[in-house]
């Protein structure tokens, strides 16, 4: 895996964080919209935004993956909502 | 030679009924479509058609019989949960798992080990002791036993494990076994064949139909079915046949890994297993050890397998077990486990009508084969949730009442 910061690394440096998921406002969201966003998940396969962790550095950075076929479609720093 | 062999050669067609009947076309109609032709899906229909008479029902399979999950575990079966609700729904699958062989009339290799899970660190015994009151409490055999139980039971373990994870203890569930996994998947089919229900393989479910709410038919890539009432049974592609319905779950797929040695002579003959070292062994009837490990730590939904997951299980098996060095690792796989917040499944009706649902089984589905179809097919055929499944519904966690189960994953996923 590519990491923004330090080029192209062994796969066990990084941690996996999960999918990318807008958090809806706690204190004005309505219980159902609150327990979809704390369980709910998108499980089937396809290209997905996700959180990746070159641990070593500590960095954080977003890696848009295939979870069908396992490929890395490319990795960058995250640029606040988008 | 036995000379009924003859026949095989001298006759132009097979002399034999084969296993399964082979239907050339799909029905338009049927009371029940289970999707999935794993282990969960055929004892569903197998259960229906004996206990409940309904036997106008098809199994349909996009691969073959028991090529997902159902062919790809470790086969170990075992009651030693944590949550009320696991611990009566596992022990009623061990009691039907003892008799399935004489059920069938196909041996299933049914084989009673014997189940030890190590405790490396005082935290893991004091689940362990949590783990045994809660089974004792429900009748079942489970104690935690001191490491001189498991040197005598195991004579060639480390019990030091290289000296990094000294064993303190163990829970030890007589009642631990493993079988032939296949032959389960075989057995339920033909079992459900003979008494008349339609097994399908190689047929794809494109789409599921849903009119107002409910249930109306099945688009497959052999032809459309209309029918009222679908069972889902397909473990790591829960997902996908959830968004054909429109319901979101909590459900993520992360691959499980396994591997087996070549043969050797019996040395092990219980099952252990080690949360801390991630890693469990058994040995099976043909002298290969099965050997797997914790999941794979990210989402992958397909079954490929990697060279780290060997590596890292041999070095930890190693721990356990040094003189293994020279034995060689003749295959590993891999399954898709459709995993849960809670370590426990979801199960039962769903909020469209007649679709049911028999997922998030994850890594711990193969012992609940039996238990399930008998459940399922209740639930199918009444409507109405079994008992032993009501901590399992996927109500439970929009209500935020979780079934916690994770403590008595085998390994610390």
């Amino acid at each position: 895996m590519t990491c923004p910061v330090n080029g192209p690394r062994a796969i066990s440096e990084f941690a996996y964080g999960g999918e990318i998921r807008p958090m809806p406002d706690p204190t004005t969201c309505s219980d159902d919209a609150w327990a979809d966003y704390v369980f709910n998940r998108n499980g089937s396969p396809g290209v997905k935004r996700e959180w990746w962790c070159h641990t070593p550095s500590n960095t954080w950075f977003v890696a848009e993956r295939d979870t069908a076929r396992d490929v890395i479609v490319r990795t960058y720093l995250y640029a606040g909502d988008s | 030679m036995p000379w009924r062999l003859l026949r095989f050669a001298l006759s132009n067609k097979h002399p034999e009924p084969r296993m399964f009947t082979r239907h050339d076309t799909l029905k338009p109609a049927y009371d029940v479509v289970i999707i999935g032709g794993g282990g969960h899906g055929l004892a569903a229909a197998y259960y229906l058609a004996r206990d409940h008479g309904i036997t106008n029902v098809c199994v349909l399979e996009k691969g073959y019989l028991g090529g997902g999950n159902t062919g790809r575990n470790t086969t170990i079966i075992r009651s030693n949960y944590l949550t009320p609700e696991g611990v009566k729904f596992y022990d009623e699958s061990v009691r039907l798992w003892q008799d399935l062989s004489t059920d069938f009339d196909l041996n299933l290799f049914y084989s009673n080990r014997g189940h030890f899970t190590l405790a490396h660190t005082d935290a893991a015994l004091r689940t362990s002791r949590w783990r045994a009151e809660v089974n004792k409490h429900f009748g079942i055999e489970s104690e935690v036993v001191g490491p001189e139980a498991v040197k005598k039971a195991a004579p060639m373990i480390d019990l030091s494990c290289g000296g990094h994870a000294p064993i303190l203890g163990a829970l030890y569930h007589a009642p631990g076994a493993v079988a032939r996994h296949d032959a389960v998947a075989w057995g339920y089919g033909r079992g459900a064949d003979l008494r008349g229900v339609e097994i399908h393989q190689r047929t794809e479910v494109l789409g599921i139909d849903v009119v107002g709410g409910k249930v109306t038919g099945v688009r497959t890539n052999r032809g459309n079915i209309a029918t009222g009432k679908v069972l889902c049974a397909v473990a790591g592609s829960t997902p996908r046949v959830l968004d054909m319905v429109g319901i979101r779950s909590p459900i993520y797929v992360h691959p499980l890994q396994a591997m087996v040695s070549e043969p050797v002579k019996p040395w092990l003959d219980p099952i252990l297993v080690s949360g801390s070292l991630h890693v469990y062994i058994s040995q099976s009837a043909r002298g290969e050890l099965v050997m797997g490990a914790s999941l794979d730590p990210y989402e992958v939904q397909s079954t490929r397998s990697t060279f780290d997951f060997p590596e890292g299980l041999s070095a930890h098996m190693l721990d356990m077990f040094p003189f293994l060095s020279n034995v060689k690792v003749m295959r590993q796989w891999a399954g898709m486990a459709d995993m849960t917040p809670d370590f426990a499944p979801i199960m039962g009706r769903t909020p469209v009508e007649g679709f049911y649902l028999d997922g998030g089984w994850g890594t711990w589905g193969f012992k609940a084969t039996p238990v399930c179809g008998k459940t399922m097919s209740y639930t199918v055929a009444n409507d109405r949730n079994h008992d032993l499944i009501t901590g399992f519904t996927l109500d439970r966690f929009r209500n935020f009442e979780l079934t916690g189960e994770k403590g008595a994953a085998s390994v610390g996923h």
